[in-house]
C-alpha cells in the first residue's frame, strides 16, 4: 500500500501547492475597462469596492424598490463590465422643452425619459403620439473621474462658439442650472446661475453625483434623498437607496481607471493616429486633457487621453432626432470620448453599436454618420485610400 | 453571547431535533442492539428507481423498534481561480442531513429528513411525509414532499455521487432540493425484467421571485427563500408534479417528469391584483444506465423550462431555459485496500450545461447569452459504498446575457461525503 499512500500524498501536495497554475490566467490590464486607478488610499479602495458591489452586483427587485416602471434593473445591466451598453437596455428620451415650451410636461413624472418597462402587474409607458425622441445606448463609464476633474477653464479654452478661427468647428459648453444638491467645483466659471454640464450624450448632467442620482431615479425607478420623486406616481417617496451607497457609487465612478491604449507601437496604429489629426478628427475628439485639483489625490493635475473636448457640436441633420435636452439644440451632441472604443465589442456582445443610439454597426459607419461641424472630416475620410482608412480604424480600435 | 430574537425559532427548532436525536441515541446505547438496515422498504437494489432514493438509504434501527435513523455529512476544501484571481483555499461544511423513518402501524409509515446547510445558515425540513400503503400501484403520500422533477431532486444524497458540486442544472436551474407541502399518489409495478413507477402530487408552488430576484435571471430556486411556501400557495392553483419512470434491470432506467403551475395570484382579499395568470412548465428526462462489460455507470438528466414573463417586463428574465448534465463513472480499482474489504477507486467526468435565457433580443434579433458550461474530471475513493472521498477539478465558462466573452474559472475541490 505504500505506493498508494505516497501517490495520494503527492496528489494532495500538488493540489494545495500548485492550484494557481491550473486556472485561467488573469486578462491583460489593457483588455479590461474595470479596475481602479493606481495608488488609491486604503480608505478609497474600500469605498471603491463598496461602490463596485453597488454598481455591478446590486440587483433591484420589486422588494428593493424596482419600478413599478423602469428601464434597467441594475447599473451593470446597462454598463456591462463598465463598458458601452447594448441596445437591449437602450432608453428613450422625448419631447423636452423647446422654444414653444414642453407640450409633454404632463406625461409620466414630467421628466423626459420614457419608462417603457414595468414590473409584473403594471404596463410600461408608451411614447406619446407625435413626440420627438432620441434613443440612447449607455456609454462606457471608465475614466469619468478624470473628465470630472477637468477645469471649466480648460473646457472654455477649447470652445469656439462663433468659430472665430474659421475652421468650421464651433464647440460650446452646455451651461445649465444644476440641482440644489450638487457641490460646485472649485474655480467653476458660471454664466449667471448656470454652470457647465459635462456628462451625458448631450452634456445634460453637471457631475457624477447628478448623473448617478438621475440614473437611479430615471433608469431603475429608485428614489433617493437627492431625488425623492417616484417616476411612476410623480409623488415624493421614502428613499429606496441609502445616501452612503450613492456616495460609494460616485467614488467608484470617479476612480475607475482610464482605458489603456493597446498596440501603440504598431506602425498601422501610429500611421492611423497621424491621419486622425490630419483630417481634423482631433479638433473635437481632443486627444489630451489635463485635470485640475481633485479631492482624490491621484486625479489631481493629471494628463490623460479621452479624445473629447466635452463640448456640444452641431452634428448635422443625420443625427438630428428633433429632440432637445437642456439647452442643447436638437442637432447638438457632446463629443463622445473615444477611449475604450476598441473594447466596445467586449461589452456589447461581440458586436458594436456605436453613436448615441447604437445605430452604427461599425466604426466606419459611425464616421460616415458625422455631419455638421464634422462634415469636412467625414468627406476627407471618404477620400482616403483604403489602406489609410484601415490605418485610421486600426488606431481607433487601439483606443 | 447574545441571541437575536429572529434566530429564536431556528434555535428552538434545532434544539428540538438535537434533543430528540440524543434521546434516541441514549436509548440505543442502552439497548446495545442497533443494527444497520440498508433499506427499510425491503426492495432489492435492482428494483430501486431514482424516485425511491429517499427510502433507499442506510438506516440504523434498534431491534424491535419501529424507528430507524440515518444521515449524511459533506465537507470539502475548495480553491477557486476566477480570471487569474483567487481568494485562496477555503473549507466548506456543505451540509449535514439527518433522516428518520418509522413504521407507524399497519400500512402507515413516516419518513423525514432534516438538512443543515453551510454550518447552520440554512436549516430546513426537506422531507416529512406519511405514506399510506394501499396497493403496490396505488399509495397515498402527504406532508412535506419532494417534488419528483428529474431524478436528482429525489436522489441527491452526497455519498451517492463522485462530485463535490451538485449538477448545475439541478441546483441553478431546477431548484434541488425542492420540496413543498402537499399530497399525492405513487406506485410501482414489477414484471420480469421491468419496473414501472409513478408519482403525482399537488403541492404549493413557486412565487413571483422566480422572475424578480437578485440572481438577475429567471431562477426557480429563488422561491426556496420563501419559508411561507409550506403554509400557503402563491398561485391561484396548486403546483402539479408528476413523474413516470421505467427500468429494465439490464439496461437501466428512464424517467420523464413534469412540474407546472401558476406562480402569481390574480386575486387577494377579493381584489384583483393582476390581470395575467403567470405560469411555468418544466419538463425533465433522466437516464441511469450501466455498461455491463466495462462496469461504466452513466447518469444524465436534461430539462426545459417555460415561464410566462410579461411582455412589458425586462428580457433579463428569460421565458425559456434548458440544461443538462451527464456523469460517467468508471471504476478502475476494486479490491481490499487499507483494511476495507470492498474499496473502490473511480475515475469520473461530468459535463454541465445551463442556459438560463434561451431566445433572442427583441431589440437586435441576436442571441441572448446567460449560459454556462463546465467540465469536471474526478478521482474518487470509496472505502465502502457509504463513504466517498472526492478529488475534483472543475473548469467553467460563464457567458453573460449579452454574449460577451466568457468568464473563466477553475476550482480544485477535495472533500468527502459519508452516510452515518
Amino acid at each position: 500500500m505504500k505506493p498508494i499512500i505516497i501517490t495520494s500524498l503527492a496528489v494532495l501536495i500538488l493540489f494545495f501547492g500548485s492550484c494557481e497554475h491550473f486556472g485561467p490566467p488573469e486578462p491583460e490590464e489593457h483588455d479590461l475597462l474595470d479596475g481602479p486607478i493606481e495608488r488609491l488610499t486604503i480608505e478609497e479602495q474600500k469605498q471603491f469596492l463598496a461602490g463596485d458591489i453597488a454598481f455591478n452586483d446590486e440587483i433591484f427587485t420589486v422588494e428593493k424598490g424596482l419600478g413599478p416602471v423602469f428601464v434597467g434593473t441594475s447599473c451593470g445591466s446597462c454598463h456591462a463590465g463598465d463598458g458601452k451598453g447594448h441596445p437591449f437596455v437602450k432608453f428613450t428620451r422625448f419631447g423636452q422643452s423647446d422654444s414653444t415650451g414642453n407640450q409633454f410636461a404632463t406625461f409620466g413624472d414630467g421628466r423626459n425619459q420614457l419608462q417603457h418597462k414595468a414590473i409584473p402587474g403594471y404596463e410600461g409607458q408608451v411614447l406619446p403620439e407625435g413626440a420627438p425622441f432620441s434613443e440612447f445606448v449607455a456609454p462606457s463609464v471608465t475614466g469619468l473621474g478624470y473628465l470630472d476633474a477637468v477645469t471649466d477653464e480648460t473646457i472654455l479654452a477649447l470652445a469656439d462658439p462663433d468659430d472665430l478661427d474659421g475652421d468650421g468647428i464651433s464647440g460650446r459648453p452646455h451651461y445649465n442650472y444644476p440641482p440644489d444638491y450638487v457641490h460646485y467645483r472649485q474655480n467653476s466659471i458660471p454664466n449667471g446661475e448656470k454652470y457647465i454640464f459635462r456628462f451625458g450624450k448631450k452634456a445634460s448632467t453637471y457631475d457624477l453625483l447628478h448623473q448617478t442620482v438621475d440614473a437611479y431615479n430615471q433608469d431603475i425607478g429608485i428614489t433617493s434623498i437627492f431625488d425623492p420623486i417616484d417616476p411612476y406616481s410623480g409623488l415624493s417617496q421614502d428613499p429606496e437607496i441609502g445616501t452612503q451607497t450613492i456616495n460609494d457609487v460616485v467614488l467608484y465612478l470617479k476612480t475607475l481607471k482610464a482605458p489603456i491604449q493597446r498596440d501603440q507601437d504598431v506602425p498601422e496604429v501610429i500611421a492611423g493616429k497621424k491621419i486622425f489629426e490630419d483630417i481634423s478628427c482631433s479638433s473635437c475628439h481632443t486627444p489630451t486633457l489635463q485635470t485640475g485639483f481633485s479631492p482624490i489625490a491621484q486625479l489631481s493635475y493629471q494628463e490623460f487621453h479621452p479624445y473629447t473636448d466635452l463640448l456640444l457640436h452641431d452634428m448635422g441633420p443625420e443625427l438630428d432626432d428633433g429632440y432637445t435636452e437642456g439647452y442643447a439644440e436638437t442637432y447638438e451632441w457632446r463629443t463622445a470620448p473615444l477611449w475604450g472604443l476598441g473594447l466596445a465589442a467586449d461589452s456589447q456582445g461581440g458586436q458594436v453599436y456605436l453613436m448615441h443610439d447604437g445605430r452604427a454597426r461599425s466604426i466606419e459607419e459611425a464616421i460616415l454618420l458625422h455631419g455638421g461641424e464634422a462634415e469636412n472630416s467625414r468627406n476627407e475620410y471618404q477620400e482616403l485610400p483604403t489602406k489609410k482608412k484601415e490605418q485610421l480604424i486600426a488606431f481607433l480600435n487601439s483606443l | 453571547m447574545t441571541i437575536s430574537i429572529l434566530n429564536l425559532p431556528k434555535l428552538l427548532f434545532t434544539t428540538f431535533w438535537i434533543l430528540g436525536l440524543s434521546c434516541f441515541a441514549l436509548d440505543a446505547i442502552q439497548a446495545q442492539d442497533m443494527v444497520p438496515e440498508r433499506n427499510p422498504t425491503h426492495d432489492d437494489q435492482d428494483s430501486i428507481l431514482n424516485m425511491d432514493a429517499t427510502y433507499n438509504r442506510p438506516f440504523m434501527t434498534k431491534k424491535g423498534s419501529a424507528v430507524a435513523i440515518g444521515g449524511y455529512l459533506e465537507a470539502n476544501a475548495i480553491h477557486t481561480i476566477e480570471e487569474g484571481l483567487t481568494e485562496g483555499l477555503m473549507f466548506q461544511a456543505r451540509r449535514m442531513s439527518i433522516f428518520m423513518s418509522s413504521s407507524i402501524g399497519k400500512r402507515l409509515s413516516f419518513l423525514t429528513e432534516l438538512e443543515i446547510e453551510d454550518g447552520g445558515k440554512t436549516i430546513g425540513i426537506e422531507f416529512a411525509s406519511m405514506d399510506v400503503a394501499l396497493h403496490p400501484l396505488f399509495n397515498l403520500r402527504g406532508g412535506i414532499i419532494m417534488n419528483p422533477i428529474g431524478a436528482f431532486n429525489e436522489n441527491h444524497d452526497g455519498p451517492k455521487w463522485e462530485f463535490v458540486e451538485r449538477p448545475d442544472m439541478a441546483v441553478q436551474m431546477l431548484p434541488t432540493t425542492w420540496s413543498n407541502a402537499g399530497f399525492g399518489i405513487f406506485g410501482k409495478i414489477h414484471h420480469q425484467q421491468w419496473i414501472l413507477g409513478y408519482e403525482a402530487y399537488l403541492t404549493n408552488g413557486f412565487d413571483g421571485s422566480i422572475i424578480d430576484n437578485e440572481m438577475h435571471k429567471t431562477y426557480l430556486p429563488a422561491t426556496k427563500a420563501n419559508g411561507d411556501r409550506f403554509e400557503e400557495s402563491f398561485g391561484d392553483r396548486p403546483l402539479t408534479t408528476a413523474k413516470i419512470a421505467v427500468k429494465n434491470r439490464r439496461w437501466g432506467e428512464v424517467g420523464v417528469s413534469y412540474m407546472g403551475g401558476q406562480f402569481n395570484r390574480t386575486m387577494e382579499d377579493g381584489l384583483q391584483i393582476a390581470s395575467d395568470h403567470l405560469r411555468l412548465h418544466t419538463f425533465a428526462i433522466d437516464i441511469t444506465t450501466k455498461i455491463p462489460v466495462l462496469r461504466t455507470e452513466v447518469t444524465g438528466e436534461a430539462a426545459r423550462i417555460y415561464v410566462d414573463v410579461p411582455a412589458s417586463y425586462t428580457q433579463q428574465y428569460g421565458n425559456q431555459q434548458q440544461g443538462f448534465f451527464i456523469d460517467v463513472v468508471q471504476p478502475i480499482i476494486q479490491k481490499p485496500m487499507f483494511g476495507w474489504d470492498n474499496a473502490r477507486i473511480n475515475l469520473s467526468g461530468r459535463l454541465d450545461y445551463v442556459d438560463w435565457n434561451v431566445g433572442t433580443f427583441r431589440e437586435t434579433g441576436t442571441a441572448i447569452g446567460d449560459h454556462q458550461w463546465a467540465v469536471t474530471p474526478s478521482i474518487s475513493f470509496r472505502p465502502s459504498g457509504q463513504t466517498v472521498f472526492r478529488f475534483n477539478y472543475r473548469y467553467q465558462w460563464t457567458t453573460d446575457i449579452l454574449n460577451n466573452p466568457a468568464e473563466l474559472s477553475a476550482s480544485w475541490l477535495f472533500g468527502f461525503s459519508t452516510y452515518f
